[in-house]
């Protein structure tokens, strides 16, 4: 039996199932051709191999718990290094156990305070955005302390804390220098632009490893004696920098992609420096640069790794001192393989959402 | 001559940036009274090495290293906790040294020529003699460095080590096969899978090697050593006072355990009559004075720390998983070279 429809309103039907379906996608891209289904199959075969093996090695035939690798008799791998030391790996080795609540509020809060700018749909986004202004000074007086909370000098943190801290200051205080840096370079005037291009040119030039140990061994011979001044001040200040001139260049290319008529346009409208390039060419030229300006901040967030060669325990540096103990020499695979996670879940959920922003602000014309 | 405003606000600000570095440099003109002025001794020490330096699973520093900056610590303070411990990897060492970020450096660090005169740094005594010895397999019958003719000898690439081992042999006319190495990780590993028949490095290391092995009582260190590697407390050069209390401070130690003073008879023992125990422990003359510390400075280390015995033994003796003798480092009248100046 057939009903009616009036003309017109008919309902869409499926496609017929052998234009679609999980059948027809398999034809089409495994099974094209017999060649091509003998490397679906050979391929297939290895993955299943690859996935059992790391299953048996990670999972069934591992230990999970153990105060030396002594205690793991199994022929798998031994997550006892993960495990015994497991609160250390998120805090450093000295950050007060009873303490651990400071920085466990901290990541909670962070993630409130970055959520109204990431999601257009929240509720109370306006609210949320200003207690993300003062979010910096909570998370100090957390992780820190002060106003009766117990101080916790800065060397005593360590781990994804570190890891954390670095990350996020890093990558929060490059985007506006690195935007302000790239409006410098496009300036006008001669002292700016020759100021930002020496910068970039000659922070780009140097690689990070060269700036974190200048700042660990050289900047300190040059104060007056008697002063230090705090390691990871000293290391984020220059993390920071040498960020910035990286977006910076992002940025620029972003805003070279903007048609000077659209600058010309705004002035001929009556807006001033600031309101043209904040109102017109800004919003377009980062909407462009997104891939880049993410794939910097993923870069940045690896390359905080690099600041155990000046002594700080980040994930890396606690690591690599868990393993010098005599207990966990033989099981730096397994402890790699830990951080590593920990590192590529960052990773990709920041590559994950930018992929989402793309989405979002894509606009027919650019 | 006209000096227009920027020049007189330049000046102004030279002049200002002068005095402040002056007092900045008042400021650290005794390190003891700036570090009794502040509370806590500065502290280098290693990022990570078995029995040496290493952060426990508890959050506190232990190893041999630690436990003399405890001791000065104790010295000044009567508090073995009141120390920042700094770690430092061995490109920074010597620069946190000399800016004075840490006021002591106790971080395994050979005591050579170069590193005394042209640091501008001052050892202020020997607190570990190492060297450089062979581990191998216990079933390989080796007793000595001369039976190893021909083998298959692990070694990092580009250290001292390497020249050392072919400087050994070629004086005492033997051949080996080198395995070069990257690390005492690398070096672990092929060791483990008897891609050589021993590995060379200095004694201390082979010992964190060999109690990272499945099984380490079936390999021997042996007792010959080819190379000095006199491990120090390390100041700056320009204060030869705070090199006084870091030298006596170790000298104490080592004296506590000639005396057969420890930890646990410090009380007993400081209504002893041997003049050299009364002397050490305060109850006679004014060394601590002198040095600008309390009477009872030596005193209060030994009973907090332990004397030298004591230090060695719980981080690194035959107890611990490194298992090291006391050899070089037993006392000078009980077979080694240690050996404190008397006090008096």
């Amino acid at each position: 039996m057939s009903e009616m429809y009036r003309a017109g309103e008919h309902p869409d039907l499926p496609p017929p199932v052998e234009t679609s379906g999980v059948r027809r996608w398999l034809r089409a891209n495994l099974f094209s051709s017999v060649l091509s289904s003998l490397t679906t199959l050979v391929l297939a075969g290895f993955i299943l191999w690859i996935l059992k093996s790391a299953l048996i090695w990670g999972m069934l035939e591992a230990d999970f718990f153990g105060a030396s690798f002594r205690d793991c008799a199994s022929a798998g791998a031994c997550w006892a290094v993960a495990s015994a030391r497991f609160p250390q790996y998120w805090f450093g080795f000295f950050y007060p156990s009873a303490q651990y609540w400071r920085p466990l509020l901290a990541f909670a809060l962070l993630s409130v305070a970055v959520a109204p700018w990431l999601s257009e749909s929240i509720k109370y986004r306006r609210e949320l955005k200003i207690f993300s202004l003062f979010y910096p000074l909570i998370a100090l007086l957390l992780l820190y302390g002060g106003a009766g909370l117990a101080i916790v000098e800065t060397d005593r943190w360590g781990g994804f804390l570190l890891t954390l801290v670095i990350g996020v200051v890093g990558i929060v205080a490059s985007l506006p220098i690195g935007i302000l840096l790239a409006l410098g370079r496009r300036s006008e005037m001669p002292v700016v632009r020759t100021l930002c291009v020496v910068f970039i040119e000659i922070v780009r030039g140097v690689p990070l490893i060269t700036v974190l140990f200048t700042a660990s061994v050289l900047l300190p011979l040059f104060l007056p004696d008697g002063m230090s001044f705090n390691k990871l001040l000293r290391v984020l200040i220059m993390v920071s920098l040498f960020a910035s001139a990286y977006m910076a260049e992002i940025v620029r290319g972003g805003l070279a992609a903007i048609p000077p008529g659209q600058e010309e346009a705004a002035r001929a409208m009556g807006l001033g420096y600031w309101q043209t390039m904040g109102l017109i060419v800004l919003p377009q030229a980062l909407r462009i640069v997104i891939p880049g300006i993410v794939s910097s901040f993923i870069g940045l967030f690896k390359d905080t790794s690099l600041v155990a060669i000046v002594g700080l325990y980040d994930l890396l540096g606690l690591t690599q001192a868990i393993l010098k103990e005599t207990g966990w020499m033989g099981v730096k695979i397994e402890a790699y393989v830990f951080i590593g996670a920990i590192f590529w879940i960052c990773c990709f959920s920041m590559s994950r959402y930018a992929k989402h922003l793309e989405e979002k602000l894509k606009r027919g014309h650019v | 001559m006209r000096i227009g405003i920027i020049g007189k606000a330049g000046l102004a600000s030279l002049l200002a940036l002068g005095i402040w570095a002056s007092i900045w440099g008042s400021a650290s003109a005794g390190t003891l009274d700036d570090i009794k002025a502040r509370g806590v001794l500065h502290c280098g020490t290693g990022p990570g090495l078995a029995g040496f330096s290493l952060p426990s699973s508890s959050g506190e520093w232990i190893g041999f290293d630690v436990d003399f900056c405890r001791a000065i610590a104790a010295a000044i303070f009567g508090d073995p906790k009141a120390v920042k411990f700094t770690p430092l990897t061995a490109q920074e060492r010597f620069t946190a040294l000399q800016s004075g970020e840490v006021d002591v450096l106790s971080r395994n660090t050979t005591w050579t020529f170069s590193r005394d005169v042209n640091l501008g740094l001052e050892f202020a005594g020997v607190t570990y003699y190492d060297g450089q010895g062979f581990l191998v397999r216990e079933d390989l019958g080796v007793k000595a460095a001369g039976d190893l003719d021909g083998a298959r000898i692990c070694i990092d690439s580009g250290t001292t080590t390497e020249l050392n081992l072919a400087d050994y042999f070629r004086t005492h006319g033997l051949e080996f096969d080198s395995v070069i190495v990257k690390g005492a990780d690398d070096a672990r590993s092929n060791y483990d899978a008897e891609s050589c028949d021993s590995y060379t490095t200095d004694v201390s290391g082979l010992a964190s090697i060999r109690a990272s092995l499945p099984d380490p009582e079936n390999h021997i260190i042996l007792d010959e050593v080819i190379s000095k590697e006199p491990l120090g407390l390390i100041v700056r050069h320009g204060d030869s006072e705070w090199g006084d209390v870091v030298r006596w401070v170790r000298n104490a130690v080592i004296l506590a355990e000639e005396l057969g003073i420890n930890s646990g008879n410090v009380e007993k023992m400081s209504a002893s009559s041997n003049p050299e125990v009364r002397r050490l422990l305060g109850t006679e003359g004014d060394f601590g004075s002198q040095l600008g510390l309390e009477k009872e400075w030596a005193a209060r280390t030994i009973r907090l720390v332990g004397n030298y015995g004591e230090i060695f033994e719980r981080n690194v003796g035959k107890d611990t998983e490194l298992g090291l003798e006391r050899g070089l480092n037993a006392l000078w009248n009980n077979g080694g070279i240690l050996f404190a100046p008397p006090m008096r």
